[in-house]
């Protein structure tokens, strides 16, 4: 609540789109039960023109609102943890390359530019190419191509804190340069790179469903940007089938984004 | 030595180590992809008895060690042979550079596009903080920076060539028009409006939004205020030294960008049906090419470094502070 009261009308819309997404994915089992992907009625029926199916079907007969609500779940679950991922990997690595210094800096950071010289995008096809299409997978692709920002972040910040006298205090206490770091510089250092967290969420979710719409998403699950490919076969007679999973895309990356910039500007919320 | 000659051994020297990471990077997706260069020879020649692969294994230096094979790869690499792609049955190199064109062509419209428009637009909202053309332009940017490139693509294609028939769906170039010279031309350049605007509107939202926050802060410096006191016009203010000064860190953006853009163009090139390099990346997947794949993710990686590289030396050109060499 008191975090609520914080937020501007821009944070407020983006927590009650995304609390809506999150009821969505949770109660999808019991508001479309079944399987997604089953054929349950004609094909191509159109939006309300039959009760049974508020969104019409597809091109094979499969519910559009039941592929849409099973879809939330998709996204979210390899969106979250994707970001997820990249924020624990980044920070760990931001937080070694700036404590230890030196050789280990170097060797660490040479790498990150080196990943951010691949697009994120070639580096999910790549690693999707070698351990196939399934969830976690999925979150290991886009991660690859997603943890360089934290890296460099937490790496900036690391550098200015360490020098800090309670930093010192640690050494003089005995503590090893390792545990230092972990335990004292990065809890303190973490506040900047959790507010990357917006868009690294936002960066999956257009990733996953980029991949899903080439056909490199998991098979047996129903995500919004295959429903999207799915449509584009039919895109001539029946555009609303890609029109429709796009817009609940644009609305739930427009949601994190706008939570997202709701947070950064209630100052001080870190800890 | 001239400072730009030291620049350029500089940049070099910091972009040898980058470029050894992707090597090992790319040699370890090679170990790791199922099958290597005899097994997809042995696929496209037909029958083979295990002798015969054998031999072949051992004349390839495939029955070697790990070692020994990353000597070989690398060394084919730095004689510019990035192998044989099994999809298309000819060299990588020159499928990639077949295709590279189409996709450098796409991309630089659509970041002189996101550019101009978007900072333009950002300096309409920039100059005048809080005010509605403001409100307005910000809260429209942050909307289309959440739409995807490849579904605004479709949407663009549903309007624009479904419905209204204005613009061809998909393609370069018309099919066996025989058009020749400015008429070729404006060919293309019709096939390239729905792929460049996909492309650029998420880029345009962003430099949009830098754009205007940065002159919102810029407006807050003192120095604005010992423009006004001179009686400086307001439009002089704005163009002469709020936006000015604002415009270099959408530079950094568009160097730190270039990534992001080629990886956008792999879907958007799909969407239209463009044969570029974006495409080739989906397609080398589809097709089970591991060497076509890795081809095309080292040469982005170069691509990137390039566009880095012009972006430093023409923010040297806006920032005298930064001039290169100094």
């Amino acid at each position: 609540m008191r975090v609520w009261r914080m937020l501007n009308w821009e944070g407020r819309a983006g927590a009650i789109v995304l609390a809506a997404l999150v009821l969505m994915a949770l109660l999808a089992p019991w508001i479309a039960p079944g399987d997604p992907l089953a054929i349950t009625g004609e094909p191509m029926l159109r939006p309300s023109a039959s009760g049974a199916h508020i969104l019409g079907t597809d091109r094979l007969g499969r519910d559009v609102f039941a592929g849409l609500l099973h879809g939330t779940r998709t996204t979210l679950l390899v969106a979250c943890f994707s970001a997820a991922v990249a924020l624990i990997v980044g920070s760990v690595v931001g937080t070694l390359a700036g404590y230890l210094g030196g050789l280990a800096d170097t060797v660490l950071m040479r790498m990150t530019e080196a990943f951010q010289t691949v697009p994120a995008f070639l580096l999910a096809l790549a690693a999707i190419s070698v351990t196939g299409p399934s969830v976690p997978t999925l979150i290991f692709a886009i991660s690859l191509g997603t943890w360089t920002q934290a890296a460099r972040v937490t790496r900036a910040e690391v550098l200015s804190l360490r020098e800090r006298d309670f930093v010192a205090a640690a050494r003089t206490l005995g503590m090893r340069p390792l545990e230092i770091a972990f335990r004292e510089v990065l809890p303190n250092a973490f506040g900047p790179t959790a507010s990357l967290a917006a868009i690294s969420v936002a960066a999956a979710i257009l990733i996953e469903a980029a991949l899903s719409f080439l056909g490199f998403g998991d098979p047996n699950r129903v995500t919004w940007g295959s429903m999207i490919a799915e449509g584009r076969t039919v895109l001539r007679a029946a555009p609303y089938l890609s029109i429709v999973p796009g817009i609940a895309l644009v609305v739930t990356v427009l949601g994190v984004h706008l939570l997202g910039r709701g947070l950064s500007r209630t100052e001080r919320l870190q800890p | 030595m001239p400072p730009l000659v030291s620049f350029f051994l500089r940049r070099l020297a910091t972009a040898l180590p980058v470029l050894f990471v992707l090597l090992v990077g790319s040699f370890l997706l090679l170990e790791a992809a199922s099958g290597d260069a005899v097994d997809s020879y042995v696929a496209r020649s037909g029958s083979m008895d295990a002798e015969q692969i054998a031999r072949l294994r051992q004349e390839w230096g495939l029955d070697q060690g790990p070692a020994y094979r990353f000597k070989a790869y690398a060394s084919a690499l730095a004689r510019g042979d990035l192998g044989w792609s099994t999809a298309f049955e000819r060299p990588v190199a020159s499928v990639i550079l077949e295709r590279l064109p189409v996709t450098l062509m796409l991309m630089g419209v659509a970041t002189a596009l996101a550019f101009f428009l978007g900072s333009l637009l950002g300096v309409v909202a920039g100059a005048d903080p809080g005010s509605f053309r403001d409100r307005f332009l910000s809260t429209s940017s942050l909307a289309l920076y959440a739409v995807p490139g490849f579904w605004l693509g479709l949407v663009l294609i549903v309007i624009f060539a479904v419905d209204l028939r204005w613009l061809p769906i998909g393609g370069i170039e018309s099919v066996a028009s025989g058009k020749t010279g400015l008429a070729r031309v404006a060919d293309i350049g019709a096939h390239l409006i729905l792929p460049v605007a996909s492309l650029a509107m998420v880029y345009l939202a962003l430099y949009l939004r830098l754009m205007r926050d940065r002159m919102s802060e810029i407006w807050r410096d003192p120095f604005v205020n010992a423009l006004k006191a001179r009686g400086l016009s307001r439009g002089r203010i704005v163009w002469r030294h709020v936006a000015r000064n604002a415009v270099l860190p959408v530079v950094t953006m568009l160097g730190l960008q270039a990534a992001a853009m080629l990886g956008g163009s792999v879907v958007v090139e799909s969407v239209f049906a463009i044969p570029g390099f974006g495409r080739l990346a989906a397609e080398a997947v589809a097709r089970r090419d591991t060497p076509l794949l890795l081809g095309v993710i080292l040469c982005s990686a170069i691509t990137v470094i390039i566009v880095n590289l012009l972006v430093d030396l023409a923010y040297g050109k806006l920032d005298p502070r930064l001039r290169v060499g100094r």
